[in-house]
C-alpha cells in the first residue's frame, strides 16, 4: 500500500489554513455570525441601549416590536434587547474562560504525564480519571454546592469538570509523538527534558489543543448558561443569558417570548462556534484534509472514455490491456499507472517489480477494482479473467469473482485480517460467500486448507484470533484464504514484504508448490529482485506507473534492456559478493553529484 | 586508554518484570542477554538479526535511551555509567545515532536548518557564525543542495531525509556512529547511494560504525566484521567475508540460505 | 470471560474510593465553619455539636475521612436537616425515577444514534448525510432546558398532546400507560444531545474502519457490500462505539438535572438542585456519591461489553 500513499495526488501549491476555512461554506458562515456576535457584545456599552438593569413595572412582560423595546420586555420591565446583549456578553466570557483554563491546566497534565510515563503518569491519569468518573455536570453541581452559587464559582466548576477531557486527549497526543523518533533524536543532540517537552512536542500536540478547544467552547458556554438556568451561576444582578431563561420560565406560559428569545440566543451561539470549531478541525486534521476518511465504494469508480471488447478469444488466464488508473482530488485526475498490458498463463508466475510509487500496488488492486474510490479511478483499459472483460461486470458479477476465480494476498497480515474474527471464521466465510454449503462443512473444509498451508494443529488454531499467532502463520491464513474456493489466479501483493527472511523463504517456497500442484497464475508484486528471481518465470519492471520492460526471468536479470532496470539491478547487492559491490555501483552514481 | 571504540561486557537488557498492582509478576522479555562485543576504531562491525534479535535494543542502550539491567558498556574510553551520569550531552558528544525511519527522525514541524542548530548550540557550543557555517558544510558533506537548510521535512523523499538525519548526526562530531537499519525504509537504488555516503564519510571522517540491519547483503557491503544476533545473544561474530563465506552457527546457515538471491543457482 | 470481569470489578474499587475522596475533598472547600454551612438555618449549638461528633471535624482530615467513610459504609449518609430525613431514604427514593428517566433516553440515544451513524457514514456525502449531519449540528447545539421549555409550549401548551410535568398524573394515574405519557417528552429532551454525540462519533467511526486494510480483504473475499458494512465494519467500529454510550450515561446523568428540573420529575437531579439552592450539603454529597457509583458500574459493564467483542483487549 506504500505506493498508494505516496503517490497520492498532492496538491502543487497548497492553499493556506484561512483559504481552507474559507473554502467551507458553513464554517464560513458561522464565523461570520459568531463575529458579529462578539462585536455586538463587545460594543455593548457603547450601543444606544436602556439600561439593562432598570426596572418598570408598568411595562412588564412588554411583547416584542412593542415601543422603545424591540423584543419587549421581562417580568420586571427591563428591555429584553440590552439584556440579551449584556447577557451574551457575560456567557461569553465565561465560557471562553473556563474553555482557556481547561486547555491550560489539563493540557499541562496531559504532556506531562504522556511525555514523563512512569509513575507521574500513572498518578496524573488516575487523578483524571477520577474526576472522569463523575457524571460530567454533578461534580460541577458538587462544587458550586460546597463554593456557594455564584457566577466565578460556576466557572471554576465547568473548567475542572473539563480538565480530564483535555488531558486525556493531550496525553494520547503527546504519548504517540513521545515515541516517534525524532524526540530520541533531540535527546541526543543535547536537549534536556523540559526543552523536548516544549520545543519539540508541544508544537506537534497544539493543532489538537486548538482543535479540543474549538471543539469545547461550545460545549462550555452551554454548561455555564445551564448552571445558571438552575440559578446556580449568576446571581442577580448579574444576568447572563442562561439566568435570563431561569428566570423568565416562571412566566413560560403568559410570556412565552421572554424564555425564547434568550434560548434562541444561546442555540445561535453554540451552533455558530460549533460549525466554525468543526471546520476549525477539518482543516487541522491532516487526514479529513487529505480525504483519508472518505468511504470507499465497493468497486472503483470505472471511467474509460472506450469500452473494451468484451471477450478475447484463446486468452491466457490473465490479460490486462492498456489499463490506466488514476487518482481524482476533484479537479484532476492524477494517473498513477498508465497503459499496463501484460498476460499471466495458468501455473505460470509473473513478477511485478518497481520502488516505491511505481504503482504495482495500484496495479494489482485495479484488476479487480479494489483500488479504494474515492480518489481512484479506472480510467481506461481492459482486464480480461479467462477471456471476459471483468471491468464491464455488472457490480455483483464482478464481486463474486473476487475471491473466487481470482484471490488476493496482502502485505501485512496483522492489519489484513479482521482482528475480532477467529480465522477458522474468516477462511469458512470466505467458502460460504461463494458456495451454499452448511457452516460446519464450512468449517471442516477451513481447517482442512490450514493444513494445506502448512499450520500445524489446525484444529485448534483454527479458533485463536490473527493477534495470537506469528507473522508467518498469519500470512498462512491469509494464503488459505485465497485458495479457499480453488481460484485460477492468486494476486499476492508484497506478500513477504512484513516478514523475516527465514520465514519469508517458507512462505515463497508454499506459494511455489501450492502454484506447482494446482497450475495457479500467480501474479507476485514485490520490490525485492531477490524474491523475483527465486519465484517468478516472468518478470515485468514497473517505474511512475509504466512498465518499461518485461521478459523472461532470467533473460532480464542477465541483460536488462531498459536503463532503469539496469540500474535497478546493479544496485541490488549480492551475497557475497562484500565491499565490491560498493566498489561496483560507485560509477553509477558520479554523474549524479554534480 | 585501548584501542576500541565501543567494548561491551556481558551486557544484559530485560523489560518487564515488575509487579503488578496485585502483587502478580509481569512477564519478562530477556531483549539482551550477556553480549560481550568490541567496535575497534575505524571500523564498521555490522550486526545482523531478525525481528526480537535485540539488535535495536542493544543499539538504544549504546547512545543512552536505554538503561542496561547489568554489564558495563565503555564508549570512547569513557565508562558508560559516567557518561550517563553527566547526562545526554555527554552521550551526544560521544556517540550518535540514526534512525530506521528517516522521515520520523525529522520534527515536522522544524526547519532543517533549525533541526542541525540543535547540536550545534548544545553539543558544540558555536557561536552563531561558526554555527552558520558548519550548517552549510554539513549539508554538503551529505550531498544536499544550500537552500535544504530552509525547508521543512515533509519537502524531501526518504533517502534526502535520511542524508539530513546522518548530517543532524554528524554535526555533534562523534567519532561514533550507531546505524540502526538506516537503508531499510529506502528504495535499492537510494539505499546504494546512502551506503557509498556511508562509506565515504567513515573514511573521510575516520569514524567508527556500528551498523544494524536484517538484510545480510547490505551488512555484508560495508561492514569489516559481522555479528549474527539470535534471540538476544551473538551466536557468531567474525569477518565478513570469512562469516558469509563459511559460516559456523546453525543458525547463520539458515539465514545465509533463506536470503533471496538474484543468481539462483535453481530456478526450478 | 469471568476472570476478566472479577479484575475489573476489583479495578472498580479504587475507582469509587477515589470518588468518595474527591466528594470528601469538595466539602472541604466550603468556606468558614463546615458545621454551620452543613446546617444553615439549623445551626443550634446543639445540632453543630452533634454534626461535630459525628463527622470528627476536630481530628485531622485523614481521620475524618475513615470515619465519613465507615458511616457511609453502613448506609449512614447523614441526616438532612432541612428535609427532616436521613439522606440514604430521600436518595433511595428519587433514584428509581432518575433510573427510569436516563435508561430511557440512553435506550434511545443507543438505538437512534447508532442507527443514524451508520446511515450516514454508508451515505457520506449524500442528502441522508447531510441530514443527519444537520440534526446532529442542532442537537449538539441546542440547550437541553430550553428545548424542553419549547417542547412543553408546543406538545402541552399549544397541543394538549402531553402531559407538561411529573411523573404520573396527580388524579387516577400511576400505571404504566401514564407513566409512558410522562415519560415522552423529558426522556425525548433528554436524548437530543446524546444522539448527536453517539451518531456523530458512530459516523467517524465507521469511515475510520472501512478504510482499513481488513475491510479491502474482506472485499477481495467476495462479500457482498452489505456483509462488509454490517458484518465487518459495523463490528470493528462497535468496539469504539461502546465505550462512547458508556461516557454518554454520564452526560444523561448530568442532563437529568436541568430535564428534571424543567419536567419536575421527582428525581435525584431535581433533588440536587433544590439541596444547592438550600445549601443542604449532605443531601448533595449523598446524591452525587449514588449517582457516581451508578455511573462507574454502567461504565464497568461497557468494558465487559468491549472486551466479548474485542479479544485483544482480555490480555
Amino acid at each position: 500500500m506504500t505506493d498508494m500513499t505516496l503517490s497520492a495526488p498532492e496538491p502543487r501549491k497548497r492553499r493556506s489554513n484561512w483559504q481552507l476555512l474559507m473554502a467551507n461554506r458553513l464554517a464560513a458562515a458561522g464565523l461570520f455570525l459568531f463575529g458579529f456576535i462578539v462585536i455586538l457584545a463587545v460594543l455593548a456599552p457603547v450601543l444606544p441601549l436602556p439600561n439593562p438593569d432598570i426596572t418598570d413595572q408598568p411595562n412588564r412582560l412588554l411583547p416584542p416590536f412593542a415601543d422603545g423595546h424591540l423584543l419587549g420586555t421581562d417580568h420586571l420591565g427591563r428591555d429584553i434587547l440590552s439584556r440579551l446583549i449584556w447577557g451574551t456578553q457575560v456567557s461569553l466570557i465565561v465560557g471562553v474562560s473556563a474553555t482557556a483554563l481547561a486547555a491550560i491546566f489539563g493540557s499541562l497534565i496531559g504532556l506531562v504525564a504522556g511525555y514523563a510515563r512512569g509513575a507521574t503518569d500513572s498518578v496524573l491519569m488516575r487523578f483524571v480519571d477520577m474526576l472522569m468518573a463523575f457524571p460530567y455536570i454533578l461534580l460541577a453541581i458538587a462544587i458550586v454546592a460546597a463554593l456557594g452559587p455564584g457566577l466565578l464559582n460556576a466557572l471554576y466548576a465547568i473548567a475542572i469538570v473539563n480538565i480530564p477531557f483535555f488531558a486525556r486527549n493531550i496525553r494520547g497526543v503527546t504519548v504517540s509523538i513521545r515515541n516517534r523518533e525524532f524526540v530520541d533524536a533531540a535527546r541526543l543532540s543535547g536537549k534536556s527534558h523540559p526543552a523536548i517537552l516544549f520545543t519539540e512536542v508541544l508544537p506537534n500536540v497544539l493543532p489538537v489543543i486548538v482543535i479540543t478547544m474549538s471543539t469545547t467552547v461550545g460545549w462550555m458556554i452551554l454548561e455555564t448558561a445551564g448552571l445558571s438556568f438552575l440559578g446556580l451561576g449568576a446571581q442577580p444582578p448579574t444576568s447572563d443569558l442562561g439566568s435570563m431563561l431561569g428566570q423568565a420560565r416562571a412566566q413560560l406560559f403568559t410570556a412565552p417570548h421572554a424564555s425564547i428569545i434568550p434560548g434562541i440566543m444561546i442555540f445561535v451561539l453554540v451552533m455558530c462556534i460549533n460549525l466554525l470549531g468543526d471546520g476549525i478541525r477539518d482543516v487541522l486534521d491532516p487526514r479529513l484534509r487529505s480525504g483519508a476518511l472518505d468511504r470507499p465504494m465497493p468497486i472503483t469508480k470505472i471511467d474509460r472514455k472506450t469500452k473494451p471488447a468484451a471477450t478475447l478469444e484463446d486468452a491466457p488466464a490473465l490479460v490486462v490491456d492498456n489499463l490506466s488508473t488514476g487518482f481524482d482530488d476533484g479537479k484532476a485526475i492524477t494517473p498513477a499507472v498508465r497503459d499496463i498490458s501484460f498476460r499471466l498463463g495458468k501455473g505460470e508466475c509473473l513478477g511485478l517489480i518497481g520502488e516505491s510509487g511505481s504503482g504495482k500496488s495500484v496495479t494489482a488492486l485495479s484488476l479487480m477494482g479494489l483500488v479504494a474510490s474515492p480518489p481512484g479511478v479506472i480510467t481506461a483499459g481492459g482486464v480480461y479473467v479467462g477471456g471476459r472483460e471483468v471491468l464491464s461486470l455488472r457490480e455483483q458479477e464482478l464481486i463474486g469473482l473476487r475471491g473466487g476465480r481470482v484471490a488476493y494476498v496482502f502485505q501485512d497480515p496483522l492489519t489484513t485480517l479482521h482482528p475480532l474474527f477467529r480465522v477458522g471464521e474468516q477462511i469458512a466465510e470466505a467458502i460460504l460467500v461463494h458456495e451454499s454449503v452448511g457452516k460446519s462443512e464450512a468449517h471442516r473444509r477451513a481447517v482442512e486448507l490450514m493444513e494445506t498451508v502448512g499450520i500445524r494443529d489446525a484444529r485448534s488454531r483454527a479458533s485463536a484470533y490473527p493477534h495470537e499467532l506469528s507473522g508467518g502463520q498469519r500470512q498462512r491464513i491469509g494464503i488459505a484464504m485465497a485458495l479457499a474456493n480453488d481460484p485460477d489466479i492468486i494476486i499476492a501483493d508484497e506478500p513477504t514484504t512484513a516478514l523475516d527472511v527465514t520465514v519469508q523463504a517458507r512462505i515463497l517456497e508454499l506459494l511455489q508448490n501450492l502454484r506447482r500442484e494446482r497450475g495457479l497464475a500467480l501474479l507476485l508484486i514485490t520490490h525485492d529482485f531477490g524474491v523475483v528471481a527465486q519465484v517468478c518465470d516472468r518478470v515485468a519492471v514497473m517505474k511512475n506507473g509504466e512498465i518499461v520492460e518485461q521478459g523472461e526471468t532470467g533473460a532480464v536479470l542477465r541483460d536488462p534492456q531498459h536503463d532503469y532496470t539496469k540500474r535497478l539491478i546493479a544496485c541490488v547487492p549480492e551475497l557475497g559478493e562484500g565491499q565490491a559491490f560498493l566498489d561496483r555501483v560507485r560509477p553509477l552514481f558520479v554523474e549524479a553529484r554534480t | 586508554m585501548s584501542d576500541n571504540a565501543v567494548e561491551m561486557r556481558d551486557l544484559v537488557k530485560t523489560f518487564g518484570g515488575g509487579r503488578s498492582l496485585f502483587g502478580r509478576r509481569a512477564s519478562e522479555v530477556h531483549a539482551v542477554k550477556g553480549i560481550s562485543l568490541d567496535l575497534q576504531r575505524g571500523e564498521t562491525l555490522g550486526i545482523v538479526g531478525e525481528s526480537g534479535s535485540g539488535k535495536s535494543t542493544l543499539a538504544r542502550m549504546l547512545v543512552g535511551l536505554e538503561a542496561p539491567t547489568s554489564g558495563t558498556m565503555q564508549i570512547d574510553g569513557k565508562p558508560w555509567a559516567e557518561l550517563a551520569a553527566t547526562g545526554s550531552r555527554a552521550f551526544g558528544r560521544t556517540i550518535q545515532y540514526v534512525f530506521q525511519d528517516p522521515v520520523a527522525s525529522l520534527n515536522p514541524r522544524k526547519t532543517i536548518g533549525e533541526i542541525l542548530d540543535v547540536p550545534l548550540r548544545l553539543l558544540c557550543g558555536y557561536d552563531a557564525g561558526k554555527r552558520a557555517s558548519r550548517k552549510k558544510e554539513l549539508v554538503d558533506a551529505v550531498q544536499m543542495p544550500l537552500d535544504t537548510l530552509e525547508r521543512f521535512p515533509h519537502e524531501f523523499s526518504g533517502g534526502q531525509a535520511q542524508r539530513i538525519a546522518i548530517a543532524r548526526a554528524l554535526a555533534a562530531e562523534a567519532r561514533i556512529l550507531v546505524l540502526d537499519e538506516p537503508v531499510s525504509a529506502l528504495d535499492v537504488s537510494v539505499q546504494a547511494q546512502v551506503l557509498l555516503l556511508l562509506q565515504q564519510l567513515r573514511d573521510d571522517l575516520g569514524l567508527s560504525y556500528l551498523f544494524i540491519s536484517h538484510d545480510l547483503a547490505v551488512v555484508e557491503s560495508i561492514s569489516d566484521r559481522v555479528a549474527v544476533m539470535y534471540l538476544g545473544e551473538v551466536v557468531e561474530i567474525g569477518p565478513a567475508a570469512r562469516l558469509f563465506a563459511a559460516p559456523q552457527h546453525d543458525y547463520t546457515k539458515a539465514l545465509i540460505a533463506s536470503a533471496p538471491r538474484l543468481t539462483s543457482p535453481d530456478i526450478a | 470471560m469471568t476472570a476478566y470481569i472479577g479484575k475489573r470489578l476489583l479495578a472498580a474499587i479504587p475507582v469509587i474510593l477515589g470518588l468518595s475522596i474527591i466528594v470528601f475533598l469538595v466539602m472541604k472547600l466550603i468556606p468558614g465553619d463546615p458545621a454551620q454551612a452543613l446546617l444553615g438555618s439549623y445551626a443550634t449549638p446543639d445540632n453543630v455539636e452533634r454534626i461535630n461528633r459525628a463527622l470528627g471535624l476536630d481530628r485531622s482530615w485523614p481521620e475524618q475521612y475513615v470515619i465519613w467513610i465507615g458511616n457511609l459504609l453502613q448506609g449512614d449518609f447523614g441526616r438532612s436537616y432541612i428535609l427532616n430525613r436521613p439522606v440514604i431514604d430521600e436518595v433511595l427514593d428519587r433514584f428509581s425515577a432518575t433510573l427510569i428517566l436516563a435508561g430511557a433516553s440512553l435506550l434511545i440515544c443507543s438505538v437512534l444514534g447508532i442507527l443514524a451513524g451508520i446511515v450516514s457514514a454508508v451515505r457520506q456525502f449524500g442528502w441522508t448525510d447531510r441530514i443527519v449531519t444537520f440534526f446532529v449540528l442542532i442537537g449538539i447545539s441546542m440547550p437541553a432546558f430550553f428545548l424542553g421549555l419549547v417542547l412543553i409550549l408546543l406538545f402541552a401548551v399549544q397541543w394538549r398532546l402531553l402531559p407538561a410535568s411529573g411523573m404520573y398524573a396527580v388524579y387516577g394515574g400511576g400505571d404504566l400507560p401514564d407513566l409512558l405519557r410522562h415519560l415522552i417528552l423529558p426522556a425525548g429532551t433528554l436524548a437530543i444531545v446524546a444522539t448527536g454525540v453517539v451518531a456523530r462519533l458512530t459516523r467517524a467511526a465507521m469511515l475510520e474502519v472501512l478504510r482499513q486494510d481488513f475491510i479491502r480483504t474482506a472485499r477481495a473475499k467476495g462479500l457482498s457490500e452489505n456483509a462488509v458494512i454490517y458484518r465487518h465494519a459495523f463490528r470493528a467500529a462497535l468496539v469504539s462505539i461502546i465505550p462512547v454510550i458508556g461516557i454518554q450515561t454520564g452526560f444523561v446523568l448530568g442532563g437529568a438535572v436541568y430535564i428534571e428540573t424543567v419536567f419536575q420529575w421527582p428525581g435525584l437531579g431535581q433533588m440536587l438542585v433544590k439541596a444547592v439552592s438550600t445549601r443542604d450539603l449532605l443531601l448533595v454529597q449523598g446524591g452525587v456519591l449514588v449517582a457516581a457509583t451508578l455511573y462507574v458500574l454502567v461504565n464497568l459493564l461497557a468494558d465487559v461489553a468491549q472486551a466479548m467483542l474485542d479479544p485483544r483487549l482480555k490480555a
